[in-house]
């Protein structure tokens, strides 16, 4: 696993559900097709309204029109992120956008489960709500092994919520991996 | 130790005698639910990490229920019908309930009950975040990702944490113009959206054990918009006489100890709550009927696992009987059995069918429809800067088709007297 993650912030506000992750339309493509599956990344964070994507202006798409990935790499928003329905499609389509990590003050928990058990992307917390102090297209650079979110455009550092129980499934890169380092699959493989 | 009910389904689950808040542990599952959005992934899941020809844990313990893009044209949601139809084929599913066909059911979490797999003490998880609607049998039900049913699939474990609970206590009689979503508006408006992330709701209290079961679904059914773990009633008489009618499964009911530890507790007088609504677009930002009453609408919708079952169009034809809608009103009944029910169920002399024909709604045939937008020729679906009042369960912006759209979550009364008036309207004004 890689421990820095680099790249530019797309800031958002709070309550981001999962209907404005990727609204309810687009979920009759495959996640398995690679041609339908950049359907996913097109429409990431499509369903949020403009003036509340990108802030602190807002105004800004997460993915241009026409492109299929996004230049934005970490996420960062308050409280409540990935409210909503169960779709697994909504971290999926965050990691086909290009996205890595997520910055939040606290997330729904089925979207949390979503995000670690299926390796999506990194859901990190913080104590304080940072989409008030990063702006879109600050450069962040995530310190996985210190828990730590540096701020190189602003040049400030803070700390991050330890990972906690599910550290060891981040890791592994998701539930699958983790349960046959430790032999929780042993039973039922075929 | 102490437990709360939601602590002893998990100690039983776990094969543990306690469990504590906070921990983690595996559960063994007792129902896995999924649907038409959400099987085809998870079953792609499920082969990649197991196999090609590997076998589900246990066929007979896998519910499978196409229910949200059903009458559609859309190709694409033609084709995850087929999968589902294909992958129920090759593992021999016996719970499979095909479109199309006279087993094809409607809305899963309707079904689920309809059918008998919901059972006092049991673990249901299903790849919904309404899959909390169960806790209504005195079960844990919760909502799942893909990944995590794949998992279930091929090994019949999940882990979760433990959750702390938070109790809700309704005393005093239900007036006849509240409804058992007032009740959880009411919460929602006090707790926010997060206010329950990764705890369980249990409910309790005289107003509560005097609902119908499918009231007390309802109450369930929205815990998730709270963030909500598990919404759950402890199972009594009317459960019990519920499930029996149903199934001959075995089922174990539980109760919280009186000294169990609770994160909060909240109490509430029925008597002296009134009819509230969410207004857009957040199901926590409510207001009373009365404090709004006049917004002038364009649409009224009575349907979902939340607001289109049984009771909810009994009291909807409280209201529309006799009189004429002023707006487009959907009326959605979630299953073919509650299609079947407003033919039978009859109200001052007439069907439920018929009122609602009379009063000029239009009725569409039993699936999740308009509730979660859904592909562009589905029925309700919002459009331009349409205000819609809705007997549904979120109201985030975009969430039943158009962006720009604007919805207000409310009971089935209230939305009735609403299509009446074509403004919000407290349905005290008709009763």
């Amino acid at each position: 696993m890689e421990t820095i993650i680099k790249g530019k912030a797309f800031v958002l506000g709070k309550n981001i559900d999962t209907d404005q992750i990727i609204p309810a339309e687009h979920l009759v493509y495959s996640l398995s097709d690679p041609e339908e599956v950049k359907m996913y990344g097109k429409y990431a964070l499509s369903g949020v309204p403009i003036d509340q994507a990108g802030l602190p202006e807002g105004g800004v798409p997460f993915v241009e029109e026409g492109d299929f990935a996004s230049p934005y790499t970490i996420i960062v928003a308050g409280p409540n992120f990935g409210c909503g329905s169960s779709r697994e499609h909504a971290p999926f389509a965050l990691k086909v956008a290009g996205a890595k990590a997520i910055i939040a003050e606290s997330y729904a928990r089925i979207f949390y489960r979503n995000c670690v058990d299926g390796g999506f992307v990194i859901p990190f917390e913080t104590a304080q709500p940072l989409n008030k102090s990063i702006m879109t297209g600050d450069e962040l650079s995530l310190d996985m092994e210190n828990n730590t979110l540096t701020n190189l455009t602003q040049n400030i550092t803070w700390e991050l919520r330890p990972l906690g129980d599910v550290v060891n499934i981040v890791q592994a890169g998701g539930i699958f991996e983790y349960a046959r380092k430790n032999d929780l699959m042993a039973s039922s493989e075929a | 130790m102490a437990q709360t009910i939601t602590q002893k389904i998990f100690s039983r689950a776990a094969n543990r005698k306690f469990v504590d808040p906070g921990q983690s542990v595996w559960l063994n599952v007792d129902v896995l639910l999924t649907h038409d959005v959400c099987g085809p992934p998870t079953f792609d899941i499920f082969k990649q990490e197991f196999g090609p020809n590997a076998k589900v844990w246990d066929p007979s313990k896998v519910v499978v229920l196409p229910d949200h893009y059903i009458f559609t044209a859309n190709e694409h949601a033609h084709r995850n019908i087929d999968l589902l139809r294909q992958f129920a084929a090759e593992q021999g599913l016996p719970n499979y309930y095909d479109v199309g066909t006279d087993r094809y059911r409607g809305v899963c979490h309707v079904a689920l009950a309809e059918e008998g797999f919901n059972l006092p003490g049991t673990v249901l998880f299903g790849t919904d975040s309404h899959t909390c609607t169960s806790g209504a049998f005195g079960m844990f039900g919760s909502g799942i990702g893909n990944t995590d049913a794949a998992f279930i699939l091929g090994t019949g474990k999940l882990w979760e944490k433990v959750p702390e609970s938070m109790k809700f206590t309704f005393e005093g009689q239900m007036p006849e113009y509240l409804t058992a979503k007032d009740l959880i508006l009411q919460i929602l408006g006090d707790i926010t959206t997060d206010g329950a992330t990764y705890r369980s709701m249990e409910f309790d209290g005289e107003a509560v054990y005097s609902l119908p079961i499918d009231e007390r679904m309802t109450l369930c059914n929205m815990a998730i918009e709270a963030g909500g773990m598990n919404g759950i009633i402890a199972a009594d008489a009317l459960t019990e006489a519920f499930v029996k009618a149903r199934t001959s499964k075995p089922y174990e009911i539980f109760h919280s100890d009186p000294d169990a530890q609770y994160h909060s507790m909240y109490r509430y007088n029925v008597e002296q709550m009134e009819p509230v609504v969410a207004q857009p677009h957040s199901p926590d930002n409510r207001a009373t009927v009365r404090s709004v009453a006049g917004t002038p609408i364009t649409k009224s919708y009575i349907g979902s696992c939340t607001g289109g079952k049984l009771t909810d169009f009994r009291l909807a034809a409280k209201i529309l009987k006799g009189k004429k809608v002023s707006v487009t009103t959907n009326i959605v009944p979630a299953t073919v059995l509650v299609a079947s029910q407003l033919e039978t169920e009859m109200y001052d002399g007439q069907s439920l069918r018929h009122i609602f024909e009379e009063a000029g709604c239009s009725i569409a045939l039993p699936s999740c429809a308009a509730c979660l937008g859904g592909p562009s020729d589905t029925v309700g679906r919002s459009v331009d800067n349409d205000v819609v009042v809705s007997t549904t369960n979120r109201n985030f912006p975009g969430r039943m088709g158009s962006k720009f759209a604007g919805v207000y979550l409310a009971s089935p009364l209230t939305a009735a007297a609403s299509a009446v008036t074509g403004k919000l309207t407290d349905p005290r004004d008709f009763l």
